[in-house]
């Protein structure tokens, strides 16, 4: 059993109530995805992974609620334990939207959302998927990404980043084609820094020119290859559709990995 | 506290059917969990209950298989707030399974393979409400959604429906499991909204 008593998680899980949050800045992170700059009055802190709570209210009442990650580096809490608004500082927090044709959420916040409009906001929540240079530094990190689930490992790295931490950190990025990579200046210059960060991107759909390899769906020799040895005890972190988080946790697993070391975040249907 | 949305109007609203507050209806079957999916053989599955005093009973899969069944049809609904309707279940009554089971404890943590634990009370899974679930859809539940076997609690939210389920140990006092400790909420009630703490 592994139950505690006391609840670890309520220094950073617990979310605080809803917010107004303005839109205060906007950009197309790739031709179907967008990230928003949202201005929040009260922000205890966030650490890298974690996400939000967004809330839309109809003319007629209804409302439509979506949780989506934090993309920004983590910023130190300002409060205790996460539970109260007193004290919270003001801060910009970055989103990136990846558009879901037919999305009801997704689309208005691509499409129609703009600087200046207001929308409900609360978090930061979750205290799983998360990584913290005070917490973590040293242990190797695997950060598996599938299309725009890399948003909360992107804020991992520029958490890494902004602590001068230099934990070796690799990463395998799997999207469709090349327009679809987002945070593309930004990947490069982290990777340019040669401080022990590895990218590796792989494209399933279609390569650009000149690529050596062709498009398909990341193999297992390939994460063998790219990842980190079973043996040295790395954190995995995959975050991804459905149908690339079961596939990369079963290969994990496979080259030996520990269950326990590998944590994952999903979004969307499964795949069967 | 409410603001319009500017320029939103969302779907069509569903008619005819109940949602809780701040749900959208799925017609696919999401999974969400928080590690790998482990790969169980029924030949060595196997259910524990074990009361606050110690005494553990045991289920095997042909013990299991063999006891009555229910096929109930349900709504579910995740705290990442999508909810399914209808789906339809097959598998064993916590009233079966807990009948003979000497015990005043008001809470339970249920444990599964993978680590993964979730607490509730003891009144939510007597009287009807809650199952180890075998087969969804007319087929043997698939390891993702949780097979073998999995809780089904659908009148709280899904996460308390513990996937690759194996214990049930009843607790005097109430303890927090996995999500529960991160700061979800200990009942989970989707009709109250009760997502995270505090809710």
């Amino acid at each position: 059993m592994t139950e505690a008593p006391a609840r670890l998680g309520a220094r950073y899980a617990r979310p605080s109530g809803w917010q107004i949050a303005t839109l205060v800045d906007a950009w197309a992170e790739s031709p179907s995805a967008r990230t928003l700059v949202l201005e929040v009055a009260h922000w205890p802190g966030h650490m890298a992974g974690q996400h939000v709570d967004l809330r839309l209210t109809a003319p007629d009442g209804y409302r439509a609620e979506r949780s989506y990650s934090v993309g920004s580096a983590a910023t130190r809490s300002t409060v205790p334990d996460g539970s109260a608004l007193d004290g919270a500082a003001p801060a910009r927090v970055e989103l990136t939207v990846q558009r879901v044709a037919g999305g009801e959420v997704s689309t208005y916040l691509t499409d129609v959302f703009a600087v200046g409009d207001a929308i409900e906001l609360r978090g930061p929540i979750g205290g799983w998927f998360v990584w913290s240079p005070e917490r973590d530094a040293g242990t190797p990190v695997l950060l598996a990404a599938g299309g725009s689930g890399l948003v909360p490992l992107m804020a991992m790295l520029r958490t890494r980043r902004e602590a001068g931490d230099r934990t070796p950190f690799r990463l395998v990025y799997s999207v469709r084609r090349p327009e679809d990579r987002l945070y593309v200046a930004d990947l490069d210059r982290l990777a340019a820094a040669h401080d022990g960060l590895d990218v590796q991107v792989v494209y399933t759909r279609s390569v650009p020119l000149g690529s050596m390899r062709g498009p398909g769906r990341l193999e297992r020799r390939e994460l063998a290859a790219w990842g980190w040895p079973a043996e040295i005890e790395p954190a995995c972190f995959v975050c991804g559709p459905t149908g690339f988080v079961e596939a990369l946790a079963r290969q994990l697993v496979s080259l030996g990995h520990d269950p326990a070391r590998i944590r994952t975040e999903r979004f969307g249907p499964a795949a069967d | 506290m409410s603001t319009l949305t500017p320029g939103f109007h969302g779907r069509p609203r569903p008619q005819g059917v109940a949602l809780p507050p701040g749900q959208y209806v799925e017609t696919g079957f999401p999974v969400l969990s928080a590690g790998p999916t482990p790969r169980l053989d029924t030949a060595s599955w196997r259910l524990d209950v074990t009361t606050e005093t110690g005494v553990t009973r045991s289920w095997s899969w042909a013990e299991l298989m063999a006891l009555p069944q229910d096929e109930p049809t349900v709504d579910i609904h995740c705290v990442t707030r999508w909810s399914k309707f209808g789906t339809t279940w097959r598998g064993v009554s916590l009233d079966m399974l807990l009948a003979e089971v000497e015990s005043t404890a008001d809470f339970a943590m249920v444990g599964s393979y993978g680590g993964y634990t979730t607490n509730l009370p003891v009144s939510e899974l007597l009287g009807g409400k809650a199952w180890i679930a075998h087969t969804f859809d007319g087929a043997p539940l698939q390891p993702v959604h949780g097979g073998p076997a999995r809780l089904l609690v659908p009148h709280l939210y899904f996460w308390k429906s513990a996937k690759w389920v194996n214990s049930i140990t009843l607790m005097p006092m109430d303890r927090q499991g996995f999500w529960e400790r991160l700061g979800y909420h200990d009942l989970g009630d989707p009709w109250r909204e009760q997502r995270y703490q505090g809710d």
